[in-house]
């Protein structure tokens, strides 16, 4: 019996570590999310893509020979760039539209870019080559692979980063003020389309970031695995809080070993149900988040 | 002429489908994003009883009644998503509606009793052009008539202000489960049918995709519009066919296709083809005589 209780909690350890791997994926994606949320109130469903775009990016140049340290910069500056070109393109002109027709033009620049993904690259998935000596470590029945600390360890330092450029610099308080009243922001001297095409740089570079580590982890890239895990950080940022950057990591966290939790001891295929039941939930019970604001709604 | 046929009867069931996420999405203006899951319900459900408890009755009686069972689990489903999801409003409505038909989906992938992951087999080939197509006649009249109602009237005020609706003294909450329960229903109507036609269904035939195409049909022709989603629902079915006639590579880049054209579309004309208005043909010959 004692044994048994021992190893239920081996197995919570270990689901719990896993779960921190995964769940700082979510997060460098929710964060994407969450800065263009806030900043112009619109989800980005091509969001997903530009972490595919990240991860193909990076399989590129790791194929090519180079090391990480050179596919990191590429793939982040690499969808980052895709992200501006998008925002320009086609979120600037339909901004002025509604909120509504936003959405649409969002979810049909999501699926432009997973089928031109297809078309492309093609349907079939592909090995991400093992670039890093793969160690296992074992503290007793726990075990963690080194490729699990690089992620814990880039989301880490990439979130640090975040959190200087938007609470310290003059670019962090210019998306602050734009997020927090365009017009005012504006009439201030702030040139907001300059900020919003930083924001969507920044957000898209995170999930670029994202995408290779998710290609170190589990070692297929597809063009269509941008689409669950970008619903998903979407659910982790409003289940922190939309438009809160540190709601946005504490969300991905969560959903990550949430999901983890129900692999382990429930079923694995009802993996992607469960963030859905967590999202609808969360919306039910407190809207506006775990760290989020109560705003009221204005007549 | 197999073939033409065959298109013909989807295009019926993608009209049944169009019009009722039209109701939801275009006249109610609660912007639902999980039709696929109701349409998948209905269409299971429907497969289930003409599998496993079909009356020895003539088959289009049984058809009759499988419609009805996907109708009413359907709306069901409807009762059970709207009532907590339509306090939710704009986009995190979107989402949750999306949220929800995934979870119908994986729901049904781990269900074995209707195949699961392997598919639901073995059921009875009862669609035919002329239910399919009665139904659509069915369904559009049903819609219009709703439309033209005093519930209907409440509805549209519903998509214009909300908010003015209420102050005017409309049950807003009740008049929009009311919709989203019927247009829920009537997608289950369109899956019992859809089911009876392919003679199989897989989990994989509903994924989010297909909402975003039954969506597509609607903006196309404009949200609000019935005739609108009508001639959607036409030219988003016969063109991927016309598209194969190109050759198997244009009919590979569909999907890039119709991703750009809704681009395009929200950028050029954000309220579709019709807008909120009906094709009125009597309308041509009344200038025409002038």
């Amino acid at each position: 019996m004692l044994e048994d209780t021992i190893y239920f909690f081996y197995d919570l350890v270990q689901y719990f570590i896993n779960g921190l791997a995964q769940g700082s994926i979510y997060a460098l994606i929710a964060l994407g999310y969450t800065m263009v949320y806030g900043i112009i109130r619109l989800i980005n469903f091509a969001h997903g893509e530009f972490y595919m775009i990240g991860a193909f990016l990076g399989f590129y140049v790791v194929i090519a020979g180079h090391s990480l340290w050179i596919a990191f910069p590429v793939a982040m500056i690499g969808s980052g760039i895709v992200a501006v070109i998008v925002e320009r393109l086609v979120y600037r002109p339909i901004r002025s539209a509604g909120r509504i027709p936003a959405l649409i033009t969002a979810l049909g620049t999501s699926l432009f870019f997973q089928y031109l993904g297809q078309g492309v690259i093609g349907a079939e998935p592909k090995a991400f080559p093992s670039v890093i000596n793969d160690q296992t470590f074992m503290f007793g029945e726990i075990m963690f692979t080194s490729t699990q600390i690089i992620i814990v360890g880039v989301t880490f330092v990439l979130m640090l980063f975040l959190w200087w450029l938007v609470g310290y610099t003059k670019v962090g308080k210019a998306m602050r003020a734009t997020s927090y009243n365009r017009e005012a922001a504006e009439l201030m001297g702030i040139n907001t389309n300059r900020i919003i095409s930083i924001t969507f740089f920044i957000g898209a570079s995170l999930a670029g970031a994202a995408g290779v580590l998710v290609g170190l982890y589990y070692s297929t890239i597809e063009p269509m695995m941008g689409l669950i895990p970008g619903l998903k950080a979407f659910v982790a940022a409003v289940l922190g809080g939309i438009g809160n950057i540190p709601g946005a990591v504490v969300g991905g966290l969560i959903l990550g070993i949430a999901e983890n939790l129900v692999m382990g001891f429930w079923a694995s295929t009802y993996r992607d149900a469960i963030a859905f039941a967590i999202l609808i939930f969360i919306l039910l019970v407190k809207p506006t988040g775990i760290l989020g604001k109560n705003i009221k709604e204005k007549v | 002429m197999d073939y033409i046929a065959h298109l013909t009867l989807n295009t019926g069931i993608f009209i049944i489908l169009a019009v009722s996420l039209n109701l939801i999405n275009g006249i109610c203006g609660q912007f639902s994003l999980g039709h696929a899951g109701f349409w998948a319900v209905g269409a299971y459900t429907g497969a289930a009883y003409s599998v496993y408890m079909a009356l020895p009755v003539p088959d289009f009686i049984n058809l009759f009644i499988s419609c009805i069972v996907g109708f009413i689990s359907a709306a069901f489903a409807g009762v059970i998503i709207g009532v907590p999801c339509l306090r939710l409003r704009g986009d995190y409505l979107a989402i949750a509606t999306l949220g929800f038909s995934e979870i119908i989906r994986i729901v049904i992938v781990n269900l074995d009793v209707v195949g699961g992951a392997r598919g639901f087999t073995n059921i009875p080939n009862w669609s035919n052009l002329f239910w399919v197509y009665s139904w659509v006649v069915i369904t559009i009249i049903i819609i219009a008539n709703i439309i033209n109602s005093t519930h209907g009237r409440a509805i549209i005020s519903i998509r214009e202000d909300e908010i003015a609706a209420e102050s005017m003294g409309i049950h807003t909450f009740k008049y929009k489960t009311l919709a989203f329960v019927i247009g829920a229903g009537f997608a289950g109507l369109a899956g019992s049918l859809f089911a009876h036609a392919q003679q199989f269904l897989h989990p994989n035939g509903f994924t989010f995709l297909w909402s975003v195409i039954i969506l597509l049909m609607v903006i196309l022709g404009g949200l609000g519009s019935i005739t609108g989603s009508i001639i959607g629902a036409i030219i988003l079915t016969v063109l991927p066919e016309l598209l194969r006639f190109f050759g198997e590579t244009i009919s590979q880049w569909r999907m890039v296709v119709y991703s750009l054209l809704l681009i395009i579309l929200m950028l050029a004309r954000p309220g579709g083809i019709f807008g909120k208005h009906e094709l009125d043909i009597k309308s041509w010959f009344r200038r025409s005589k002038l």
